[in-house]
């Protein structure tokens, strides 16, 4: 024991049970990865064939690839109205994240960095704001927006997407920790006003938590279902989530439809994918500070 | 070093509150956004669920009159109402506890030496979480299928969209959905943890498991509590896999879920009613997340 020596004494642990539980880690992490991969594997393959071949060929593996020759038959059919779809939910999701973290860095950072009077008042109705679940203010918005005839508008989808009370409590979390009250303080002495300040020098300190918030945002308005689903009647503003959802409530009727369903399931996956591949080093570094506290 | 500072600006509120334009213009635009968006649509399902329409004879001119509590009557006798709640509250004791104890579990092994190639599987289990429900419950609707699956040797045989598995089928689409995305909010927590404080345990001669599990998790617990409160709202809301479900299974009735309830009963429509059961929902959902959060911080400080 004492002619060990002591800086190997951490991993003292005995090489043979090392390698049994890192075999079993691998293992268990290796089932998972299947589980958590083949039914997008399995999308990508059935998007890959031709119709008369989906039931026909082995469902894990490449048939003829009529990859191509599916999305070209996708953007024709009922007028394209796939890609427009798309485009809504990109506007949507794009528009509403990017607004939605402007306002919401702001009112955390001013939140975070300024004393007033209804600070914590305006901080606490945000927090209780975090706890009400969006699907319950639907229903109520949507009678609302009756009121101003302002339902099956793109409007209708929009606005309600700006609002992101979490988004101004991680932005408060985030500038509390990484914005020294010096650097603004200097910032006022070289004669900055605080508007200036905030956009030139706080915003890159924020960037990481407003890159989380920008991403968490857009996801949760390109995944909202119940908002379109309750607002729209016009299949041409419909985000892509809804129009899928109404051609495969079709199947049964129009069965060639769930080639299109399939293949448009597929391209819709695809963009969230890569942002999230490309924002990664953000969105990180991002989370952790939320989770802390 | 922060009371320092807190201390000199208190003393500057009390002449005046500084940089007033600037604030304003800061939280202006969120509080006017929230006030349109969060809290009037709150006090109007308020307001509409204390409304009842009135019909002068069978065939008058129906109206809105003041109705007090007696939406609220019809909640609370509406049985498949508080059916579906019942199965949403069986579906999260079972879904959120399976979830966030794989969640847990993989971000302990992405923490811990053991693992080899973590950048990997680290995307690989987050990847999921970037397919919306919907497009998840189709995806798993056909993956579930008797004949269409590719899997149909077993899904020929075991009924999942049937009657009995149909919620615990939405279980695993749900689960298959957000594992990765609460996975990840645990390791950034544990990422936080500066290593000096496993040194000592580990010094000590503790195993991977015992710091897990008298260091690690203790550490994170409250990014535990985040994961699971947000959870427990997304069970009560459940509507969009359901919902995409009933083209697969006729099992899922018309009032499912609470929220498939909301909606079922604003399509007939019943407005009042259907605020009724938004209000009674977003309450009760407000106060499972909130008796939640007290319950955890009091275990926390004992």
């Amino acid at each position: 024991m004492s002619n060990l020596p002591s800086p190997r004494l951490p991993r003292s642990r005995g090489p043979r049970e090392s390698v049994l539980a890192r075999a079993g880690v691998l293992i268990v992490m290796g089932v998972f990865t299947l589980y958590f991969l083949i039914p997008i594997w399995w999308l990508f393959i059935a998007a890959t064939k031709d119709r008369s071949q989906f039931l026909s060929t082995n469902p894990l593996w490449f048939a003829d690839f009529s990859l191509w020759k599916n999305i070209g038959e996708l953007a024709t059919y009922s007028d394209g109205v796939y890609f427009r779809w798309l485009l809504n939910s990109v506007g949507y999701a794009g528009g509403g994240a990017l607004v939605a973290t402007l306002i919401a860095g702001m009112c955390g950072y001013a939140l975070a960095k300024y004393r007033f009077p209804g600070r914590e008042l305006i901080f606490n109705v945000v927090l209780g704001g975090v706890l009400v679940p969006a699907t319950a203010l639907a229903l109520p918005l949507f009678l609302i927006f009756s009121q101003f005839n302002l339902t099956n508008t793109f409007w209708s989808v929009l606005l309600p997407s700006l609002v992101s009370p979490f988004g101004v409590y991680l932005a408060r979390i985030y500038a509390s920790a990484s914005v020294p009250d010096e650097l603004i303080e200097a910032a006022r002495l070289d004669g900055a006003g605080e508007v200036r300040t905030f956009f030139t020098v706080s915003v890159r300190l924020m960037f990481p938590a407003l890159v989380t918030v920008f991403l968490f945002q857009f996801v949760s308005i390109w995944n909202n279902f119940f908002l379109p689903l309750i607002m729209l009647r016009d299949e041409t503003l419909f985000p892509v989530t809804l129009g899928l959802y109404a051609w495969n409530s079709q199947v049964n009727q129009i069965p060639e439809i769930r080639g299109y369903v399939l293949i448009g399931a597929l391209l819709s996956i695809i963009p969230l994918i890569i942002t999230f591949l490309l924002l990664q080093r953000f969105w990180r570094t991002g989370l952790g500070a939320g989770s802390v506290k | 070093m922060s009371t320092a500072t807190d201390k000199s600006s208190v003393v500057k509120k009390k002449r005046k509150i500084a940089h007033r334009g600037a604030i304003l213009a800061f939280v202006l635009p969120f509080a006017v956004l929230f006030a349109f968006f969060y809290l009037a649509p709150i006090g109007y399902a308020i307001f509409s669920s204390l409304q009842v329409i009135e019909r002068e004879g069978t065939f008058g001119q129906a109206r809105e009159v003041f109705g007090g509590l007696s939406q609220y009557v019809l909640v609370f006798q509406n049985g498949p109402f508080w059916q579906s709640v019942g199965r949403v509250l069986m579906f999260g004791a079972v879904q959120v506890p399976l979830m966030l104890g794989l969640a847990l579990i993989f971000a302990l092994l992405l923490d811990s030496p053991l693992l080899k190639g973590k950048r990997f599987f680290r995307l690989a289990f987050f990847v999921p979480y970037a397919v919306p429900g919907v497009i998840a419950a189709i995806m798993w609707g056909f993956l579930f299928s008797p004949n269409l699956s590719p899997f149909s040797a077993v899904t020929a045989n075991i009924d999942f969209l049937g009657a009995d598995l149909v919620l615990w089928s939405i279980a695993n689409v749900v689960t298959w959905v957000y594992v990765g995305y609460n996975m990840l909010i645990i390791y950034s927590a544990l990422l936080a943890i500066p290593s000096e404080v496993y040194e000592a345990a580990r010094l000590d001669g503790a195993g991977h498991i015992r710091i897990a599990w008298s260091v690690k998790i203790p550490l994170v617990m409250p990014a535990i509590v985040l994961t699971a409160i947000f959870s427990i709202i997304g069970t009560l809301q459940l509507l969009a896999e359901p919902q995409v479900f009933r083209s697969f299974s006729s099992a899922i009735t018309s009032t499912f879920t609470p929220n498939l309830t909301v909606f079922s009963t604003s399509s007939i429509p019943n407005f009042n009613l259907a605020a009724a059961f938004s209000v009674v929902l977003a309450l009760a959902t407000f106060a499972l997340s909130f008796t939640f959060l007290k319950f955890t911080q009091r275990k926390d400080s004992e």
